[in-house]
């Protein structure tokens, strides 16, 4: 267990520290929630090493909700495993809560690109696969999932299995069960990169709410830069080749956001803002 | 005309063209439609009904014409009736029912020691590298190696009783059932075993909670195929000093050259083999049951 003081933090030898300072929450006394520190990695290609993301800087406050954007390939999915542990870094340590990150854990919950509920399961045993594994009662884990199936408004496909349900269905009901297991952070690799736009826009309605309900702390990648300002309080924009963190933009929109603030001056202003950066 | 629609096409060249295309208008390639030669498309119901038939009756025609026309002396190839007569010879004899007992139970024996084996070991080595390593150099020389060429080895090792025939059997799918399993863990996709982990699952977990429920239909699947090969691997362990036994009544009726009884215990063995197999089918409908069936 590696703790490190919020001074630390701010002094790192980053090129891009001076601008990154202004963006940090430092000033707030809450530890961050999760922390990556100087994160690089790099991988072989054709035996030639191709950095993939070079001292990446990056931290969430508790209750933030950031969005990661960049170009395809610029790391940025690469970037979200290293933070839930799926793949280790080539230098740099990722924290949440001030723990050193050392492998996949059930702190961060991650909701992917493609339908990865588990097929053999119905709707209602994928939600109480990670509560199983909590040692929850058996009251506590017929609660949550309940609850957590209203949530996703699946509750009358509770035993369905996966192959019954739609796509928009099926990414409800991963989000439930990311959710159900109460992770300290909440990871999500483009979840709805593969919806069409209605059911985008539902689920990005939706998931905007659940943040606001539950002020979870969440690190979204999206190559969607209207669905970042919508969702996110702070877009951060990855640049490529090697992937880095170039800019930070706080989005300062009403915390309560409909669906028409996307035609808003201010947020297409925004949104030429982030386009103009990627 | 030809001619100016493909002005950089010498006559002579476009000439080849014109026999088949008309106005030497060039035009797109489009599918035209069929029924008999669809693919992955239902067909009508009386050529579903139709060619099974055809499948069924063409052949067993074909026996009727050489048999019943004497083409083929009746030594080589008797009656279909003949061959219904000797099967009733042998279930009269009080036989039959002893031989298929015994073949059945050594099938069976052999096929669910190998399932014990192959199982785990094949889950093993699909999921952990070193496990892969480890055993690789052992299973894939064997599995090239003819278990007929073992026969003598396990008659001098297992002797000549019961167990050398299930261990024959046994030897026989094995190896092909670990490497099938093995390859069915490896199509597992990423995510779901990364969904797993972040969602707080231990490596034994992953194992006994994901990739094994992940792979079952596939693992339903290759005993599905390889329970075949264990009634192939059975006629040759009933080579060994068998006393009973479909496959050693097909050696006894070659002995005494009664091909209608041989025939008709190789159609009893057929016969077992669709029935285990469709039984398998079910077992697998109901274990398994989200996996979409696309042929009920």
């Amino acid at each position: 267990m590696t703790k490190f003081s919020i001074t630390e933090l701010s002094t790192h030898k980053n090129p891009l520290a001076s601008h990154h300072a202004l963006m940090l929450p430092v000033a707030e006394f809450a530890p961050p929630k999760l922390c990556v520190r100087e994160v690089s990695k790099v991988f072989r290609y054709q035996s030639e090493p191709l950095t993939v993301l070079e001292n990446i800087n990056l931290v969430l406050s508790p209750h933030e909700f950031v969005c990661l954007v960049g170009a395809s390939g610029c790391g940025k999915s690469t970037l979200l495993k290293i933070v839930a542990g799926l793949t280790s870094p080539s230098s740099g340590q990722v924290y949440v809560d001030q723990d050193r990150v050392t492998g996949p854990g059930s702190d961060r919950g991650m909701v992917f690109q493609s339908y990865s509920l588990f097929p053999w399961l119905t709707v209602a045993k994928n939600i109480d696969f990670g509560l199983k594994l909590q040692n929850l009662s058996r009251v506590e884990r017929h609660e949550r999932i309940a609850y957590y199936l209203d949530v996703v408004g699946l509750t009358r496909f509770a035993n369905a299995f996966p192959k019954q349900l739609s796509g928009g269905m099926k990414q409800r009901a991963a989000i439930a069960r990311a959710l159900a297991n109460e992770p300290e952070v909440l990871l999500m690799d483009e979840p709805f990169g593969s919806l069409d736009a209605q059911t985008k826009e539902q689920l990005q309605l939706f998931m905007r709410d659940i943040w606001e309900r539950t002020q979870m702390t969440i690190l979204m990648v999206t190559h969607d830069v209207e669905e970042a300002i919508f969702l996110a309080s702070r877009v951060s924009i990855m640049d490529t080749h090697p992937g880095r963190i170039k800019q930070d933009v706080v989005i300062d929109l009403p915390e309560h956001r409909a669906l028409e603030m996307k035609s808003e001056p201010s947020f297409l202003g925004l949104k030429r803002q982030i386009t103009s950066l990627i | 005309m030809e001619f100016r629609s493909f002005p950089f096409l010498t006559p002579s060249f476009t000439s080849l063209f014109s026999a088949k295309k008309t106005a030497g208008v060039m035009r797109s390639r489009r599918l035209r439609p069929s029924t008999f030669w669809s693919v992955r498309r239902g067909i009508p119901k009386p050529l579903k009904i139709l060619m099974p038939i055809l499948g069924a009756g063409l052949p067993l025609l074909a026996w009727v014409v050489l048999s019943y026309g004497r083409l083929v002396p009746e030594i080589f190839l008797p009656t279909p009736v003949q061959v219904l007569r000797a099967g009733g010879e042998l279930l009269k004899d009080g036989v039959l029912l002893g031989d298929i007992f015994a073949s059945t139970s050594r099938v069976l024996l052999g096929f669910l020691a190998a399932a014990f084996i192959s199982i785990p070991l094949g889950l093993l080595m699909g999921t952990f590298h070193t496990m892969e390593s480890l055993f690789s150099p052992i299973v894939g020389p064997v599995r090239y190696m003819p278990v007929a060429a073992f026969v003598p080895l396990v008659m001098i090792w297992a002797g000549i009783g019961e167990p050398a025939k299930i261990l024959i059997v046994f030897l026989g799918i094995v190896l092909y059932n670990v490497t099938m399993i093995a390859d069915a863990v490896k199509f597992i996709p990423d995510e779901i075993l990364n969904a797993a982990y972040t969602l707080g699952a231990s490596r034994p977990v992953l194992l006994f909670k994901v990739i094994f429920p992940a792979t079952l239909p596939s693992i339903i699947d290759t005993m599905r195929t390889n329970i075949a090969g264990a009634w192939n691997f059975l006629i040759l362990s009933e080579l060994i000093a068998a006393q009973q036994g479909l496959g050693f009544r097909i050696i006894q009726s070659q002995r005494y050259i009664q091909t209608d009884k041989a025939l008709f215990c190789i159609c009893i063995i057929g016969a077992i083999g669709l029935l285990t197999d469709y039984a398998l089918k079910k077992l697998g409908m109901s274990l398994t049951p989200w996996v979409e069936h696309n042929h009920a």
